[in-house]
């Protein structure tokens, strides 16, 4: 099983910011400026078509399928890559 | 980078969680493809929606198809027709299952004991001289002594060129019958002589739409932002069309770029298999379509666009919130 290090944690967190920056077009932030616990509903304003559509952008981009009843609980950029990373495990 | 907090002190802060935690997620239901009226300009009859699918007449087929939609992550019905309180049950299978709203012309009064609080808008074209040339009869007579009071019901007050300067008299004999109002505009789909918009009565009719907002807060339900959407069709420098509208059927939505839209809307024929292309006509010109939810749902799937300035932002909370008290969402 692949250990998770932070490094790993680290390098997904800049890859979802960039996915992000890019599918919600935000100019005024970077991947390494992004908050990565920054409430995505409730501050960046993110709504269920935003999420349903990164999610698809991550399952290509790690093969991984983010359930729509987990989508409450991926609040931040830091949860959502603790999610991406649990199922790379999981998938190892 | 600009957040939802840097914009709001903590009053509108709280009112964007509170919808914010709301998923609408809505789909459009012909319950019949019948009415008891023949209105001039029914987009359902002008356009021979009444005869693109045969009626579904096997109620438990209705409560399948209904458990189906639930599953697909439906949670607010809203009824059409034809005229749904033609066929009860149906209404009542959709009741028992999802939040459900009900158009009708009020001719029949949904039966309080078996609808308790099912939201009803009662659809109202102009005063009584409108309603009788587009409508056959003066319906507002009748529909108000149906639903006088009643506090799950508001007019769906469809307002025509010819209502400029008159309006007020409609609103005060609303509130007088202790119901509340929402205001849309005509889109002529049949081009009755007269009834067309040109932009002068369209800035006319925005101002007087924002005066009885001011006039009349408790009765109307609505907000400036929606007047200066309905009657520009533009929000933030775009302008409503087929590449914006947030309200078609999924199966029919080849457009590219995909544009921000409602997540699996579907509007269903009566014969629970066949959808139709869009919330309305498919006749209809999208670059003059005035219809009144459609202009909602642009507003409020385009919620990250409004994150731009203050104003933007609460306007966008304003029309939503707007939307979710007509759909019983949020309490008046």
């Amino acid at each position: 099983m692949t250990q998770v290090t932070t490094m790993d944690i680290e390098k997904i967190i800049l890859n979802v910011a960039n996915i992000i920056i890019n599918e919600l077009k935000l100019e005024d932030v970077t991947p390494e400026t992004f908050n990565p616990d920054l409430d995505l509903v409730n501050s960046v304003g993110i709504d269920s078509m935003d999420l349903a559509t990164i999610a698809l952008v991550l399952r290509d981009e790690y093969g991984i399928r983010i359930d729509e009843d987990d989508y409450p609980k991926l609040t931040s950029i830091r949860l959502l890559s603790e999610y991406i990373n649990k199922k790379l495990m999981d998938k190892n | 980078m600009i957040t939802v907090e840097s914009l709001l002190d903590t009053n509108w802060y709280e009112r964007y969680i509170k919808i914010s935690k709301l998923n609408i997620r809505s789909s459009i239901y012909d319950v019949t493809n019948r009415c008891n009226l023949r209105c001039k300009g029914c987009f359902f009859f002008s356009s021979g929606e009444d005869k693109a699918a045969p009626e579904e007449m096997d109620i438990t087929q209705w409560e399948t198809f209904i458990d189906q939609e639930k599953q697909r992550g439906v949670n607010l019905a809203i009824l059409i027709g034809g005229e749904p309180t033609l066929c009860l049950d149906r209404v009542e299978a959709f009741y028992k299952r999802l939040s459900t709203f009900c158009a009708t012309n009020g001719f029949i009064k949904l039966p309080r004991d078996r609808f308790p609080d099912l939201m009803v808008g009662i659809s109202l074209w102009g005063d009584e001289d409108d309603e009788k040339r587009l409508r056959g009869k003066d319906c507002f007579s009748i529909s108000s002594k149906q639903y006088a009071g009643d506090p799950c019901a508001y007019y769906l007050y469809t307002i025509t060129p010819n209502q400029i300067g008159k309006t007020e008299r409609i609103i005060q004999k609303i509130q007088d019958a202790g119901l509340k109002v929402h205001m849309q505009l005509l889109s002529n789909d049949e081009g009755v002589d007269g009834f067309n918009w040109t932009s002068e009565t369209l800035k006319a009719i925005r101002s007087e739409m924002d005066d009885m907002l001011d006039n009349y807060p408790k009765t109307v339900i609505s907000c400036k932002y929606y007047h200066e959407i309905i009657t520009t069709g533009e929000m933030l420098g775009r302008r409503f069309s087929w590449m914006e509208c947030p309200s078609v059927t999924d199966t029919f939505d080849t457009r590219s770029p995909k544009p921000k839209r409602l997540i699996n809307f579907k509007r269903w024929a009566s014969d629970l298999k066949t959808t139709h292309r869009c919330c309305t006509s498919e006749t209809r010109d999208c670059s003059t379509c005035k219809d009144g939810a459609a202009h909602m749902s642009w507003v409020m799937v385009n919620k990250r666009a409004h994150i731009r300035t203050a104003q933007d932002l609460k306007n966008w909370i304003e029309v939503y919130e707007m939307f979710a008290k007509l759909y019983q969402f949020m309490p008046w």
